[in-house]
């Protein structure tokens, strides 16, 4: 069975000139073990989904309508202790910048030990042989004599595995990754992408890797949800929507990122930008920037639609071969 | 090969990172220099693009801040068309000045937030006197404004109504408003979201056809460099250690960290690549690893590596600066992937 | 290659200061708008001072000797003409509170403005150019801080009142508070100025503008000024009601107005010595307003502070 589902999703901020949606009808669903990756501009909703799901959402924002559902359970509708419970329990997070995602005041042992103790519930010494195997696992070195040190002795990347340590020693079933990967060189990022899938795979972890990075989607992610103006446009395995997407934003983006290896003498670009929140268009938010828009899409909304492992959001898609 | 507008030579650029005198006459501990630009040559001939590459502390910024004045180098010379750039900017002749612009990475931080467009636009315009008349220059902002894709209307905006994409637009309005010939590009693109690079690289190159700029591009991100750039400079701990045509480059890389970066680049293309090769990080600049900057994370480094800093030097089409490769040692790289 | 910019017209500065987020949250908001209708009052009533009082108190030819020490118009023995009492020397309390009113805030404002020019100017210097410049500056300010700033009032007005014949004294009185004052508090408008000006420095607006051959003092007025106004503002605001309390202070030490151009502090002071008689108003009511004054000048700094908090918006 699944081990997160979304269902319609919306999530409201109430403003000056009226509350805005800054995600809108979003339903996705991850598997036990498998990674998903959510792509989309800055501004498109993908990191409000994390948020959401993890129950990070600050007032005066609030869900305003659908599901979240951990392992059959609802957890939208959770007191903020009982989220606090499942929060680093059975789900870890790991977030952008490395720097401030751990306490520069407390050695890194110590912030694991605490994880550990806190939802474990194991005795102290225990608790300190797991923190130096997770040190270990996350690559490390000499982990028994680090375990001591403070963050502001490790490196960018290590502080980024430390993180993940953080993230996965209380065994969480789903992790959220909100841009890991964003604040580090292009070097240390292979590595850490790496790192990660390879402990997916070994702890049977779900991830749900959020970033705007096509790449890293690509070398990382099982299947991917693409993000456009508070709605997902596009679901489905990586290799598919990666060489045939289906949605023309998904298509449109894909041949404005340069390629090594290919210069063509103008890079394809779509015009235009994303609206803001506040500024969406009736119909298909993607209408006035679509090169093959038809008069349908600026007055109504194309819904999700397609096979549990495919769907695409757009009035054309019945007629674009899978 | 065209005449070169710029030729920088053994450019260098020392940081004093030391503590206070009296610190140090405590505590002990010596003086720390960080040699962020540590010899640089290379020349950009005129109406092409070089770029630079490199990761975080590379000093390809250094780079960038040397040649527009912001701050002086070391040792070495930079020629500008014939005229060589000593000192700061204050010192150079503003006719000199004029004719370089640089655009900055942060599209936030780089426009006044409480001037107006136009006033933004046109200060250089103002301050190298090339339009004194406000009326003359209003004109020019106006046209500017709409030759980079904006409307003569936003001249009245502030910039936070503006999105990131269009904030580089008005830099780059604001740049090219003296007619210059050359042009900094200090990681114009790497804050802005993939749909909106796309419109400006396409910018940059129709201005360069247009109005024969040539451009010094620095960023992190190959992909990028590769659709923008004739040369490219890869740097590492403040040397160049290679510079080569940008088909060379990805056709036939010859520096090992070359490769590497090649490697770990994720690639759309190739899902799910094994990379599980330790690769290391950036070593800490203050500290580097003696002789050659790269040899702890170099599979082909030997003893000589480990004491004696290569030599920038000719290899084919490419200026390496590598031991393995001059010794013939390394095999040729296999070509990543057709096309 | 066009980007799709909707084109609008450019509303006016006030336009937009009325839709603009601080406007919005002032009219949600109780204390701002009591604190504000309360200061617009007593800025009000000082300014027309002249025009709202029933006599002009320091006019000795006005004053009745047999109307003095009058209780308030509501209590037995009181007279409606006067409507607060009279102090010892007859002066109707009403007006000498309008007046000493219009003093406070003539004091307040001007120390502030001294203040604020003085601190902004210096911490906009040394932010900018650092070095041995901006260490002296800073030390300066330490070793200002460091004395309580009383004392160094009453320092500069002992200085004055050396310096300046005897009958000069009176008048050179409010320029001597505003001095003082004045010069004790931009230590906090240079921090703050500095503070920001170090981080705005460091902007690539500052390094396009020193490109394009922008002079330094260039960069610092029309570049760097604008953007660190804005903490400036509150800490003014906050100011004032300091301001005004010490100016109070002084003057109820006896080294501030004099009793012949009282301002509050001085009709407290006044009013402290007959308090034991009986005479109770010439205390109680110019202490209400100075207090309603300060309070009200508080109120509204706080609420501005959180308002133009970026953080909290």
């Amino acid at each position: 069975m699944t081990l997160l589902t979304v269902e319609n999703l919306t999530v409201a901020f109430p403003g000056r000139s009226g509350t805005v949606n800054a995600i809108e009808d979003v339903s996705l669903s991850v598997s036990p073990g498998e990674i998903l990756g959510m792509v989309g501009e800055s501004g498109a909703g993908k990191s409000m989904t994390g948020a959401a799901i993890i129950g990070l959402i600050e007032p005066p924002g609030r869900i305003a309508a659908g599901e979240i559902r951990l392992e059959g359970q609802r957890i939208d509708t959770l007191r903020p202790d009982e989220m606090r419970r499942i929060r680093g329990r059975r789900i870890g997070a790991i977030f952008q910048d490395p720097l401030t995602s751990l306490n520069p005041v407390l050695t890194v042992g110590e912030q694991l030990i605490e994880t550990i103790q806190t939802h474990l519930k194991l005795p102290k010494d225990e608790a300190r042989a797991r923190a130096i195997d997770w040190l270990r696992r996350v690559g490390i070195p000499a982990p028994e004599a680090r375990i001591d040190t403070y963050p502001h002795q490790y490196s960018g990347g290590m502080r980024q595995r430390v993180v993940i340590a953080l993230a996965l020693c209380a065994e969480p079933r789903l992790v959220i990754a909100d841009e890991p990967t964003t604040a580090l060189d292009v070097s240390v990022q292979a590595q850490i992408i790496a790192l990660l899938r390879k402990l997916a795979r070994e702890t049977g972890v779900a991830v749900i890797l959020v970033t705007h990075d096509m790449g890293v989607i690509a070398e990382t992610a099982d299947r991917v949800a693409v993000m456009y103006a508070g709605r997902i446009v596009e679901v489905g395995p990586v290799a598919e929507v990666l060489t045939a997407p289906r949605h023309p934003y998904t298509r449109g983006l894909m041949a404005s990122i340069p390629r090594i290896g290919a210069r063509p003498d103008v890079l394809p670009q779509i015009e235009g930008a994303m609206p803001r929140p506040h500024a969406r268009p009736a119909g298909c938010a993607f209408a006035p920037r679509c090169p093959v828009r038809i008069e349908i899409c600026g007055q109504t909304r194309p819904d999700l639609t397609g096979h549990a492992t495919r769907s695409v959001a757009c009035h054309l898609s019945e007629e674009v071969p899978a | 090969m065209t005449d070169p507008i710029l030729t920088v030579t053994g450019l260098k650029k020392t940081f004093d990172l030391s503590q206070p005198f009296l610190t140090r006459l405590t505590q002990g501990g010596g003086r720390k220099y960080v040699h962020a630009v540590d010899g640089v040559d290379f020349t950009i001939p005129r109406g092409t693009t070089l770029s630079l590459v490199g990761e975080s502390g590379c000093g390809k910024s250094t780079v960038a801040k040397l040649l527009m004045g912001l701050t002086q180098p070391s040792a070495g010379s930079i020629r500008f068309d014939g005229h060589e750039l000593a000192g700061t900017r204050a010192g150079q002749p503003p006719a000199v000045r004029r004719r370089m612009q640089m655009i900055f990475q942060d599209p936030y931080a780089s426009l006044n937030p409480r001037w107006r467009v136009a006033r933004i636009i046109g200060e250089p315009m103002k301050s190298f006197g090339t339009h004194p008349d406000p009326v003359a220059r209003r004109k020019e902002v106006d046209r500017l404004l709409e030759f980079v894709g904006l409307s003569a209307a936003d001249g009245e905006k502030f910039p936070h109504e503006f999105s990131g994409g269009q904030r580089q637009r008005i830099s780059i309005a604001r740049a090219i408003s003296t007619k210059p010939e050359f042009l900094v590009c200090d990681e114009p693109t790497s804050a802005l979201d993939v749909s909106v690079q796309a419109q400006i690289l396409n910018l940059m190159r129709e201005l360069q056809r247009e109005l024969g700029l040539t451009y010094l591009f620095i960023s992190h991100d190959l992909a990028v460099v590769n659709y923008i750039s004739d040369q490219i400079g890869v740097m590492y701990l403040g040397r160049l250690v290679e510079l080569a045509p940008a088909d060379r480059i990805f056709a036939a890389p010859q520096h090992p960290y070359t490769r590497l970066l090649l490697d770990t680049v994720p690639d759309i293309t190739m899902a799910h690549r094994d990379m599980d090769r330790p690769a290391g990080e950036v070593p800490n600049p203050i500290t580097p690893p003696s002789g050659c900057h790269f040899h702890p994370r170099c599979p082909l480094a030997n003893e000589r590596c480990r004491t004696e800093a290569p030599v920038f030097r000719a290899h084919g089409d490419s200026q390496v600066r590598c031991h393995a490769v001059q010794e013939g040692r390394t095999d040729p790289m296999p070509l990543r992937k057709a096309g | 290659m066009t980007d799709t910019t909707q084109i609008k017209t450019t509303p006016s500065a006030l336009t937009r200061l009325w839709n603009s987020d601080v406007a919005w949250n002032f009219r949600r908001s109780w204390t701002a708008r009591i604190s504000s209708v309360l200061i617009l009052i007593l800025f009000a009533a000082a300014l027309f001072a002249p025009l709202l009082a029933t006599q002009n108190p320091y006019d000795i030819s006005q004053l009745f000797l047999l109307d003095s020490e009058l209780p308030p118009a509501w209590i037995e023995g009181g007279d409606p003409r006067y409507f607060l009492g009279t102090d010892e020397q007859a002066r109707d309390l009403y007006s000498s509170i309008l007046y000493g009113l219009r003093l406070s805030l003539i004091v307040g404002f001007a120390s502030v403005a001294l203040a604020a020019v003085v601190g902004i100017s210096l911490g906009l210097l040394g932010g900018f150019v650092g070095g041995m410049v901006d260490g002296a500056i800073m030390r300066v300010a330490d070793i200002l801080l460091s004395f309580p700033a009383i004392l160094v009032a009453l320092l500069v007005n002992g200085i004055a009142r050396g310096v300046l014949p005897p009958e000069r004294h009176a008048d050179a009185a409010i320029w001597v508070l505003i001095l003082a004052i004045g010069l004790t508090n931009w230590v906090q408008y240079a921090r703050t100025v500095r503070g920001s000006t170090m981080v705005e420095r460091q902007k690539e607006y500052v390094q396009a503008a020193r490109i394009n051959g922008v002079s330094g003092m260039g960069i610092m007025l029309h570049h760097i000024l604008p953007n660190v106004l804005g903490p400036v503002l509150v800490i003014a605001t906050i100011n004032l009601g300091m301001a005004v309390l010490t100016e109070a202070t002084l003057s109820f030490l006896g080294v501030g107005m004099p009793a012949t151009q009282p301002s509050l502090g001085t009709l407290i002071r006044i009013g402290n010595e007959y308090l034991f008689s009986g005479i109770w108003w010439v205390v109680i009511f110019p202490s209400v307003v100075l207090v309603a004054l300060v309070l009200a000048v508080n109120l509204l700094g706080d609420w501005l502070r959180d308002a133009l908090n970026p953080k909290l918006r």
